[in-house]
This record gives structure tokens, C-alpha cells and sequence, in this order.
């Protein structure tokens, strides 16, 4: 039997229609169902009191302070290494087998698994180096994990800058080094902070490569040798050893929340980097 | 404005590590810290008593980790960790280590509370993890398979339920794996079919313990020993403990120590 | 600070060329360390034994870790079956069909799918899913059905951007010459757009199965991690990645050799793939 073309557009154009929002309608039930049963439990003694009975009474202060540390620290050192590299691949050199050489070397990074990460960084930081299950180990880790998106977008970012802003500089005399940092990262800065924002959220979900080198105490951790504990391990302690379900939700909320946000944040300024020069 | 950041970064970083630098002297100077890792059997009991521990001793910081039982043996031995947790015998290699046995804990066999099986012998425990023994059925109950859930290898928990119970027989690579105590009976709590192995002083109304040959798992069919399926729980330390953990020890040996660890269904000294 | 211009220059320029070459000599210590730590039971235990050996029990000097090879490539296979059709089908939507308004709100919001943690996935997995499928289909719930599921779910967000991506890139002009020989929409997508981004298609399900493959918290939350290799959708089963996660913590000797072996065959099974798909399928888009 031969099926009208016609007919098959329309039932496709349907099944697509449905097909996108079953999709997004996925994400919609996710973050629904964890603010349905996280809000009843979050409020402010939740976000700011240290947690009892291994998480089963009080708040969870000391994981969001973890988190917080781990992913501004790994910014910190992830950002002046991924930006440079960006800024050496796109300004100081010509496409040769050293720059092939090292983009290779950045998206096999970006391609390892977070598990191994954790693998390595346990081995490398925590073993080798003495570290210790450690806020440190924690960092260091991360810092690799999301060196890779830091130089992605900041390529990316910095590629968009005009040519004819470059030039006007070089025409003032300028050197280089005044040119990239006067006049390219300037207007670089929205996709650079892209990059920055999506690889917070990397670091706040993360929980392989965070348990087996910050380690899970549940403690805040003072100085960089001292273990800690992120949301996310928290969570799934919380969730999988079965210590309390309540909190559970709760510590999902919050941390779903705020890896929306600064994903939300993250495309709000790649918005703004793109209409810039559009 | 680039330089303005990275002269930020740079001061922060110093200071960060300036703030950490030789971390251990900075904190033998401000506070005590003791570090114990080890058996996640130990580890939620161990937390409860640092807690209470640190109530009375506000200046003492007690970092409690996981990490199983071997490995906190191995932490210990490489004196990473001021005391050890295990929820096993130590192996005859390990035994230069001073140990101290803090209370006993019994090993229950627990189903979902929807299971109608109130008992097992010893002998179908064990045919029921080497896989002799898959359907409910042949232990009297509907045609459905087994869902049994062991732990993970390296598991202190493991150890002693193959020496206790399996005697010998191996535990089937069909059986699924869960790696702590706690997980074991979010499974049994949530599946109607399963049957696990767990800590007695884990056990609530959400899991039912069964009885092994007759005798029901609890602390005083333990101290009278009649249930057998019993391990220590155990702190180890390299050689002399230093005054701070020793002052944790005493205080876990205390009747104080001693009757919180009653209350979560352990088997002290002083009952 | 350094005054003279041209020395400034001259030690910015090194100190780029350090921090570019920064992210090889970190994929260079990550080979070395796994490797230093994987290799040498291979050497002990012999490659088959390890490989092909069917019997993991590390403490006991059993070190087998092919039923865990075949788990992973397992599930992986499983969530490419859910994902793919549901990833091309909504990337097919998004470029052809929405409008400009659509795709401003659904590409954002389908690429948030992706910053939601492995974790939360997996507890939804055990409190939904596991429970369904135990309640309506049979088993423990705990399975290769149930975590293909989830990674299908999760392999959604890197599926659509990419197949998206070399859709969008298919010149507008191969568009018109079709609808211009009074093809439909859909003959056009079917048999015109995605031929010709077809390279792009299949690097995207190459790198959803890397990510697949790759992914540890939800699966041991929800795969049961049974060591036998399972012989229907409903059996439990252990990943490569799940080995490591599941015993990292607890082994000492050999058994962290052991699992430093599995992390080795892992990261050869990753670096094929990532290959394949960026530089063997990419370059010809």
C-alpha cells in the first residue's frame, strides 16, 4: 500500500511536536518533582545549621560552604590556565602541529570520564602526594576536570572578538600583550564568564571525582588539608545509605536550584557575547 | 581591569595558602584532631559518640571517614589516621597493630516487613547467597525469585558473613552488590522480594529481621550467646595512642560511651 | 614588573606557551598514574585472564573483568536505543520545524538537562523507576532496563546539541532545490538534510555512548551491580565504572591494582571512542 506523502509529513511533524516536549517535559517532571518534595524541608535553619546525626537532624551549612569553596578555588586556578591557553591558541600562534598537539590534548581531556578523574586524582593528590583526603585534592582535581570548557569557550570567545578592534590596536603601537588584554579579553569577557558559570555547575553536580579525593566528612573544613563534603556527596549520602529522606530532597533542591541558576546565568551572558557582535 | 584581577587572584591564592600552610601544626595549635577512618559499620556509631564527644570537649575536632574496614587497617598502618574502625578480625598480617574492641555488633538477615518468613536456618542463609536457594517458593512463600543483596568485596561486613554464615561456600556473582550497610537496607526496604544482610543496630521497622535457627537476633540473645552471627567492632592504632585519642578511647570505653552505643542496638561491656 | 616592552613580550609569551601546554602535561600525568597503577597486574595476572576472565574476586586472586566489558558496552547500547531516536527526533524538531521563539526557549531548556547531576538522576531512577519496572514488568527493578533508562535520559542533552548542530549547518540551498522538486518537509529532512549531516548524527551518538559508558553515581544507585553478565533486560549487572566506584574506597594491594586495571581497559574503551567520534567523524563535516 502506498501511504500519501502528505499524510506521512503531518504525522511526522506530530510525532516530532510530541517527541520535543516529551523531552522537555522530562527536565519539567525532574525539577517539579524535587521542588515538590524538597520545598517543605528548605528554609533558613536548613541552609544554615550545622548538620546532627549525620545529616539526619539540622541543616546542611557545611556542604554548601563545601561546595562553595571547591568551585570558587577551582575557578581560581582553572581560570588564569584555561584563559591563557586560549589566549596562546588564538593570538600567539599560527594553526601548526603544536597547537593540533595540544587541542588533541584538550579534547581527550574533556572526553575522560569523571570517574576517572576521581581514579587519579585518589592515586596522584591524595596517595602519591600525601595529600590526603583533602579539600585540596578535591580542587586539584576539579581544576583538570574542567580546564577543557574554560579553554573551549574562551577560544571560542575570544575568536569572536573583530579583527579590525585588533588591528586599531596595533596601529596605536600597541604591544601584543596591551592589545589582549586592553582590547580582546575586554570583549571577550561574557564568553569567557560563560565558560567560568558553566564549569561552576560542572563542579557543584559532581560526585565520582569529588568523594574519592575531598573525601565525605561532614565537617566544614578549615584549611585546605582538611576533608569535606560537597552537596552533591551529600545528597547521595543522604539518599543512598537511606538516612533521611527529607533532607535528601531538601539538599536536592538546593542544589538543582542552584546549578539552574548559574546555568541560566551562564546563557543569559553567552546571549549577551553573542548579540554583541551580531 | 585584567591586571586589577589578576592581582586579586594572586593575593587570594597567597592567602589561601599562607592560611594552610603546614595545616597540621597550625591545628595541633588551636584545637585537638583526632582522624579515624575506616568500616562504614563503625563509622555511623563512631559518629554519633564524637558528637557526643564533642559536646563536653569543645576544642577537639574529631574528622570521622569511611573507606571500609581494610583500608582503614591500611590507614592506620601508614599512619594517615589516628585510629583505624573495623567491623572484622584482624588478618594475621595486620596484627602488629594495638586493637581495642569497642562493643559487639550482631549480623541479622532481614527481609521487607512484607515478607510473611519469620525464620531461616543457617543453612538456607547460606544456600540462599551461593545461590542454591533463588525462589521464595521453595522457602514457602509465592513463586517469585529472590532478589538477594550482598555487600561489595573488601567489606568488613562481608568478611565476617562469609566466615559466620557461608562457611566456605562461595556468594554467587548473580546476587546484586550494594557497598555499605545502609544501602543494603534501602534495597530490602524498598523491594518486597529481597533479602539482605545487615549491622543489628541498623535495624528499624522499615526492614524485619529473621530469626537464625530459632533465635531471634537481639543484644541480649548476643550477650547470652545464643545468636552466633556476631563480629566486634573495633578501633586499631599504630602503636601508643597520643593523650587526645586516648582521651576519645577512655571516653568510649566510659559507661557514657557504653550506653549510647546500647541505645543503638549494640552490645557494650556493661550490660 | 618588567619595564622593557620587548622582554615583557618575549616572558608572556612563555608563560602562554607553559599554560597551553599545562592541559597535555595533565593528560600526560592522568595516562602515567592509571596506567603505572594498572599495568603491572597485567603483567602479573596476564592481559586474558583479566580481560576474558569471568570471575572478579579480587581478594582472592580472581581478577576478571569481562562481564563487567560486556555490561558496559550493554547498557551503553541500551541508552543509545532510548536516546538516539528521542535525541535525533527533537533535534530533527528543533531545526526544521520550531520557530525562532521554540528554539530560543527549548535549546536552553534541553541543554539544562544536562547540568542536572548524575546523582539526582540516579535517586529518581531508584524511586521511580526501579519500582515500576519491579511492580509491572518483574525482577528487582534494579537493571539493565532500568539503568538504560536513565542514561538514555541522560545522553539526551549531548545527542541534541551536536546532531543539532550539523543539522543547522546543512546549506539552506540543498533545502530549497528539494521542497523545489515538490518533495514534503519530511521527504526533504529524510531523504536530503540528514544524509548530509549524517557524519554529525553519528559522531553525536558516538560521544552519547562515551558519556554513557563513562557515567558512575547513577548507575551503581540503580544497576544492582550483580557480577554475572546478565541474560535478560531485567538481570542486575556491574559496569566497568561501577566496579571502580563500588571498591575504590576499600581496597588495599592487589585489589587496587585490580580496579586501576579496570580504570585502564575504561580509558581505552573512552579514548577510542573520543577519537572516533572527533576525529575520525568530525573532520568530515
Amino acid at each position: 500500500m502506498r501511504i500519501n506523502p502528505r499524510f506521512t509529513n503531518k504525522l511526522v511533524q506530530l510525532g516530532l511536536n510530541f517527541q520535543a516536549f516529551f523531552t522537555v517535559g522530562i527536565l519539567v517532571i525532574i525539577v517539579a518533582i524535587i521542588c515538590f518534595k524538597g520545598l517543605p524541608y528548605v528554609n533558613f535553619e536548613f541552609i544554615f545549621a550545622y548538620p546532627q546525626d549525620m545529616g539526619r537532624l539540622g541543616g546542611i551549612f557545611p556542604s554548601i560552604a563545601g561546595t562553595i569553596l571547591l568551585a570558587l578555588l577551582s575557578i581560581l586556578f582553572a581560570t588564569p590556565l584555561g584563559v591563557g591557553t586560549a589566549i596562546f591558541l588564538t593570538e600567539y600562534t599560527k594553526e601548526s602541529i603544536f597547537t593540533k598537539i595540544i587541542r588533541f590534548g584538550v579534547e581527550s581531556l574533556a572526553g575522560i570520564p569523571s570517574i576517572l578523574y576521581g581514579l587519579f586524582g585518589f592515586i596522584f593528590f591524595v596517595i602519591k602526594l600525601k595529600m590526603g583526603w583533602s579539600l585540596l585534592a578535591g580542587v586539584l582535581t576539579i581544576t583538570i576536570m574542567i580546564l577543557p570548557t574554560i579553554i573551549r569557550t574562551s577560544e571560542e570567545a575570544i575568536k569572536a572578538v573583530p579583527r579590525n578592534l585588533r588591528i586599531v590596536s596595533y596601529s596605536l603601537s600597541a604591544t601584543k600583550w596591551e592589545t589582549v588584554t586592553k582590547v580582546v579579553l575586554p570583549s571577550a569577557i561574557p564568553g569567557i564568564l560563560t565558560g567560568i558559570m558553566l564549569s561552576v555547575g560542572r563542579a557543584v553536580g559532581e560526585t565520582a571525582a569529588v568523594i574519592f579525593t575531598m573525601g565525605s566528612s561532614l565537617r566544614l573544613p578549615t584549611s585546605l588539608m582538611d576533608s569535606g563534603r560537597t552537596m552533591a556527596v551529600h545528597f547521595y549520602i543522604l539518599a543512598r545509605e537511606g538516612i533521611s529522606m527529607e533532607k535528601a530532597y531538601g539538599t536536592a533542591l538546593v542544589l538543582v536550584v542552584s546549578i539552574l541558576l548559574i546555568n541560566v546565568l551562564a546563557y543569559y551572558l553567552m546571549n549577551k557575547a553573542i548579540s554583541k557582535y551580531s | 581591569m585584567v591586571r586589577k584581577f589578576g592581582i586579586i587572584a594572586v593575593a587570594l591564592a597567597t592567602l589561601i595558602i599562607s592560611c594552610s600552610g603546614k595545616p597540621v601544626d597550625r591545628a595541633k595549635k588551636n584545637k585537638h584532631t583526632i582522624t579515624i577512618a575506616g568500616s562504614t559499620s563503625v563509622m555511623p556509631f563512631t559518629e554519633k559518640l564524637a558528637e557526643h564527644f564533642m559536646i563536653d570537649n569543645r576544642k577537639f575536632v574529631i574528622d570521622v571517614q569511611g573507606g571500609g574496614s581494610t583500608a582503614g587497617i591500611q590507614a592506620c598502618l601508614n599512619n594517615t589516621v589516628n585510629i583505624g574502625m573495623s567491623s572484622r578480625e584482624l588478618k594475621e598480617e595486620e596484627k602488629t597493630l594495638n586493637t581495642i574492641t569497642l562493643c559487639y555488633d550482631g549480623i541479622t538477615i532481614v527481609v521487607n516487613p512484607k515478607n510473611p518468613l519469620k525464620a531461616l536456618t543457617l543453612q538456607q542463609a547460606s544456600r540462599i547467597f551461593s545461590g542454591g536457594i533463588t525462589n521464595w517458593n521453595q522457602l514457602g512463600w509465592i513463586n517469585r525469585k529472590i532478589d538477594a543483596v550482598t555487600r561489595e568485596e573488601g567489606s568488613g561486613t562481608r568478611s565476617s558473613f562469609e566466615e559466620l554464615v557461608m562457611k566456605g561456600s562461595e556468594i554467587d556473582d548473580g546476587i546484586m552488590v550494594q557497598d555499605s550497610n545502609g544501602s543494603v537496607k534501602e534495597v530490602v526496604a524498598t523491594d518486597p522480594y529481597a533479602i539482605g544482610y545487615i549491622s543489628l543496630g541498623l535495624v528499624d521497622q522499615r526492614v524485619r529481621p529473621l530469626t537464625i535457627n530459632g533465635v531471634v537476633p537481639s543484644i541480649r540473645s548476643i550477650k547470652v550467646g545464643r545468636y552466633k552471627i556476631v563480629r566486634p567492632f573495633i578501633y586499631v592504632t599504630n602503636g601508643e595512642l597520643d593523650e587526645d585519642g586516648r582521651k576519645f578511647v577512655n571516653f568510649v570505653l566510659s559507661k557514657d560511651g557504653q550506653n549510647i552505643l546500647k541505645k543503638e542496638g549494640l552490645v557494650g561491656f556493661y550490660d | 614588573m618588567i619595564k622593557n616592552p620587548v622582554k615583557k613580550e618575549q616572558f608572556v609569551k612563555w608563560v602562554l606557551v607553559a599554560f597551553a601546554l599545562s592541559s597535555l602535561l595533565f593528560l600526560f600525568l592522568i595516562f602515567i598514574f592509571i596506567l603505572f597503577e594498572g599495568l603491572p597486574l597485567f603483567h602479573k595476572i596476564g592481559l586474558k585472564n583479566i580481560i576474558m576472565g569471568s570471575k572478579w574476586a579480587p581478594t582472592k586472586g580472581s581478577f576478571g573483568i569481562f562481564p563487567m566489558i560486556v555490561s558496559s558496552f550493554l547498557v551503553t547500547f541500551g541508552a543509545l536505543v532510548i536516546g538516539a531516536p528521542m535525541g535525533l527526533s527533537c533535534a530533527i524538531y528543533l531545526s526544521e520545524y520550531s520557530g525562532k521563539r521554540m528554539k530560543m526557549f527549548l535549546k536552553p531548556a534541553l541543554e539544562l538537562l544536562a547540568g542536572i547531576p548524575s546523582v539526582v538522576y540516579g535517586f529518581l531512577g531508584v524511586i521511580y523507576i526501579v519500582p515500576l519496572i519491579r511492580n509491572y514488568i518483574g525482577g528487582s527493578g534494579f537493571s539493565l532496563l532500568a539503568t538504560s533508562i536513565i542514561l538514555g535520559i541522560m545522553i539526551l542533552p549531548t545527542i541534541i546539541s551536536i546532531s543539532f548542530d550539523s543539522l543547522m549547518s546543512v546549506p539552506k540551498t540543498y533545502r530549497e532545490g528539494s521542497f523545489a522538486m515538490g518533495a514534503t518537509k519530511w521527504q526533504t529532512i529524510y531523504k536530503v538534510i540528514i544524509p548530509a549531516a549524517k557524519s554529525g548524527i553519528l559522531a553525536s551518538f558516538i560521544l552519547g555512548m562515551g558519556r554513557a559508558i563513562g557515567e558512575t553515581m547513577a548507575v551503581i544507585m540503580i544497576a544492582g551491580n550483580a557480577l554475572r553478565i546478565p541474560t535478560s533486560i531485567l538481570d542486575p549487572l556491574r559496569t566497568l565504572t561501577g566496579n571502580i566506584a563500588l571498591e575504590l574506597a576499600y581496597a588495599t594491594g592487589d585489589h587496587r591494582l585490580g580496579l586501576f586495571s579496570t580504570g585502564v581497559v575504561l580509558l581505552v574503551i573512552i579514548m577510542i571512542l573520543n577519537y572516533i567520534a572527533n576525529f575520525g567523524i568530525k573532520r568530515k563535516m
